[in-house]
């Protein structure tokens, strides 16, 4: 018969509509504006309505989640203890060229020092790609959580400077914590294989 | 590996026995394949096809060896019944490079042809329609060229010094200010200058004809362009067709209107620095593309970089759950095209938006991936993602495809639209090098994963789809034996998924690749996609080329569309399904 198969794909249409409604009856309120029933939308046996009120809700991001490059700091007797080195190896790595590093000189001798005087990221030609995260041999730069970075004047709002790309350790941990906690247990181990070195040798 | 080795050489070796004074093989270091002599291709490509059944050419490629001051095209050529890939080149003189063109015997390498003229400024003789294809007519030399350079040049090679250790930051605006940003040739304004007629455009075809009947009526063929700037050719893609009444009569592909010159890139970039670029070209499939890359340049790298086990099922796995959000896509904008107003593409949108979230996970990104490292992946799966994986491939996605397919696959608007429309024969299918569901929904049943297995695919057992009577509708059916298909290879590859290293010999931030060539191909969700490289011994590629599924699918567009109604044109680019990131580059 024709219109049989408009029928059946109208069947389907039909089926999605009920289950919107049978879905919010049976979860109630529960499933939106909390990041449960966010989470939930989000599993394999998801039902009813997908879409996420942005940004009212949101979807939680995963650890993995990147998105533009910021420097680490450690907060040590209340200084900012800046992790990186100035040795360039994400600038030389980044596929975009967006990164520019001035090494700090020593001011009497000339000399380089191991700490950046200016560090600058071109956000607008930033891929997001993590290289510099992933090849920084210091944990010094790592990928960002934050997003949102709307701003009205290019210059300003999109040419990370020094000061604005510096966050405390404490930050990452935050975003990072599966991350964070693997590369101080790793830190820890290389300082015990140290003392057990000079341990020896004594 | 070495059975294939030995299996490519016994076919060099009986070519060569078979026309000895026309070809010899590339003893260059690293170099595969044969030089064939310039003047005797198209007698010696003749042969090869009748006698030897190399039916497909796959991809033309253009090289500038500026130091040894020569051209070389390089043809990669397979038998549609599968086995490896015969590697065939011409070398011609830099200073005149004319090579005889192919079109006659492969109508498949027309754009490809163009391709190579445009950016490599390469002849070919007796090519019906020898203009550029990606950047403009009036545009000056050819960019792909090793002594061309860009008006925003920066450097041969990145990473570029100024960059540490003294990079004062510099706003790429100031140095490439607006309107001093391009080069035209001598003596052209582009105030002053008038663009090619509709008829140009047109041109080697036909010009507009006018008829008159006996009642003294006129009737007019008329030019209609579709696009650039049209919803249902998914980007800026535009189509010159001539109609008459409402049948198409000629109908000529405009693109290049997002291209960027990713090989240009490509060849200042260092090998790593490579991979996320390659995100960008099908940016619905990017881990597919990596994949590719990735396979290109562990050829050329040797064995120590080869992939652990674990590495390898979770490329698989990776690549499927691509193919699969890829053609979900494909079909849900397909009834778009069709003017079935996204409700079916949202449902499409919804499966893939799920997909998007494991690749969050794991790879950071939704889009972007960036996955895939040389020798392995960039990071292993997190808690918890295996135990979603089944879930997702053994419960949600095979009733999602069953329920798209209840949905759309017997409504009788869509079989109205799409049977016996914008048919490709089998023949057609070879002959145009179309690849992947375009050539099988035409009854070929090639498939590279099963042709000539890459990875672990050899492992897992799956169906090549195919379907027969190469029309628009099949186009769109066999994008459902896939997505299933893949859900089979998802299952056995995520119960057998061993555990163990993910990345073994990760390779430094720069290195140096070994000299020699390589063509990494893996069977895309668009078909064939290839990563051609010559690596000159340095920390650069010479020359990156990429074979781009869309793009060489479109040059049985026009085959496709004669004799079709106008409004058809719409369904038929649509079950092609192109991406303008690939088809541009």
């Amino acid at each position: 018969m024709k219109g049989q198969g408009i029928l059946k794909g109208l069947g389907v249409t039909l089926k999605h509509i009920i289950d919107t409604y049978l879905v919010d009856i049976k979860t109630g309120k529960d499933r939106y504006y909390n990041k449960d029933g966010v989470r939930q939308r989000m599993t394999s046996d998801t039902k009813g309505i997908f879409t996420v009120n942005y940004p009212e809700e949101r979807l939680p991001l995963a650890e993995a989640f990147r998105y533009v490059p910021f420097l680490v700091y450690d907060e040590e007797n209340g200084e900012q203890k800046v992790r990186c080195t100035a040795c360039g190896i994400c600038a030389k790595v980044c596929p975009s060229q967006c990164i520019w590093i001035t090494r700090a000189e020593d001011p009497e001798t000339g000399k380089p020092l191991k700490t950046p005087a200016e560090f600058a990221i071109d956000i607008d030609l930033c891929m997001n790609c993590g290289y510099c995260a992933e090849y920084c041999p210091f944990d010094a730069i790592k990928m960002d959580h934050d997003f949102e970075l709307a701003g009205y004047d290019r210059v300003e709002a999109n040419i990370h400077l020094k000061e604005r790309l510096l966050k405390p350790a404490s930050y990452y941990a935050g975003i990072r914590p599966l991350n964070y906690a693997l590369e101080q247990k790793a830190i820890a181990e290389e300082a015990e294989r140290k003392a057990a070195r000079r341990a020896k040798r004594n | 590996m070495n059975d294939q080795t030995t299996a490519i050489n016994k076919i060099n070796q009986a070519i060569i026995k078979r026309f000895p004074d026309w070809v010899q093989i590339d003893e260059r270091e690293g170099y595969e394949g044969l030089v064939v002599e310039t003047a005797q291709l198209i007698p010696f490509m003749e042969a090869l096809q009748d006698e030897f059944g190399y039916d497909s050419l796959t991809s033309v490629t253009g090289v500038d060896y500026l130091p040894e001051d020569k051209m070389e095209v390089v043809y990669h050529i397979y038998k549609s019944t599968g086995g490896s890939i015969l590697v065939l080149k011409v070398q011609v003189p830099r200073s005149n490079p004319v090579v005889p063109s192919l079109v006659s015997l492969f109508p498949g390498a027309a754009f490809q042809e163009r391709e190579a003229w445009d950016l490599l400024g390469i002849r070919f003789e007796g090519h019906p329609n020898l203009k550029r294809i990606l950047m403009w007519e009036g545009f000056a030399g050819h960019p792909l060229r090793k002594d061309w350079r860009e008006a925003f040049y920066e450097g041969e090679f990145k990473p570029y010094e100024d960059r540490w250790p003294e990079g004062k930051v510099s706003k790429v605006e100031t140095s490439n200010p607006y309107q001093e940003n391009i080069r035209y040739p001598e003596g052209f304004n582009p105030e002053t200058w008038i663009p090619d007629t509709e008829e140009l455009l047109l041109q080697g075809t036909a010009s507009i004809k006018t008829e008159t009947d006996d009642m003294g009526l006129e009737t007019e063929q008329l030019v209609v362009n579709l696009g650039p700037q049209h919803p249902s050719t998914h980007g800026v893609f535009r189509m010159v067709a001539k109609l008459e009444g409402e049948t198409v009569v000629d109908l000529e592909p405009v693109m290049g209107y997002l291209h960027r010159n990713h090989e240009k890139i490509g060849e200042r970039n260092t090998y790593s620095m490579n991979m996320p670029y390659t995100d960008r070209l099908d940016y619905f499939c990017s881990m597919s593309n990596n994949f590719g890359y990735a396979l290109a340049v562990e050829k050329l790298l040797g064995e120590k970089y080869q992939p652990p086990e674990r590495a390898q099922y979770i490329r698989v796995i990776m690549a499927e759950l691509t193919r699969i959000l890829n053609h979900f896509m494909a079909i849900g904008f397909f009834l778009n095209d069709l003017g079935a107003y996204f409700t079916p593409a949202l449902y499409a949108i919804k499966e893939r938006e799920l997909i998007l979230d494991i690749f969050e996970a794991v790879a950071g990104s939704r889009m972007m991936c960036n996955y895939f490292r040389f020798g392995g992946v960039v990071r292993d799966l997190p808690d918890g993602m295996e135990e979603h994986i089944r879930k997702m491939v053994y419960e949600r996605l095979p009733r999602q495809v069953d329920e798209m397919d209840r949905y759309l696959v017997e409504n009788e608007i869509v079989v109205g639209r799409s049977q016996g429309v914008g048919v490709l024969t089998p023949e057609q299918a070879i002959a145009y090098s179309a690849v992947g569901p375009v050539l099988r929904a035409s009854g070929v049943p090639y498939d590279i994963r099963r042709a000539d297995p890459y990875s672990i695919y050899d492992r897992f057992e799956f169906d090549v789809a195919v379907r027969y009577h190469g029309d628009v509708y099949d186009r769109f059916l066999i994008r459902y034996d896939e997505i299933r298909q893949s859900i089979r290879i998802l299952q056995q590859a995520i119960d057998t998924l061993p555990e163990g290293e993910i990345l073994a010999n990760k390779p430094a931030y720069k290195f140096r690749m070994p000299k020699g060539e390589s063509y990494g191909r893996v069977e895309g969700p668009k078909g064939e996609l290839g990563f051609y490289i010559v690596s000159d011994g340095t920390d650069n590629p010479w020359r990156y080329h990429v074979r781009a599924p869309s793009f060489i699918n479109l040059t049985g567009l026009r085959e496709m569309s004669l004799g079709e109604k106008v409004a058809d044109l719409v369904a038929i680019l649509g079950s092609i399904d192109i991406v303008l990131g690939e088809v541009d580059r």
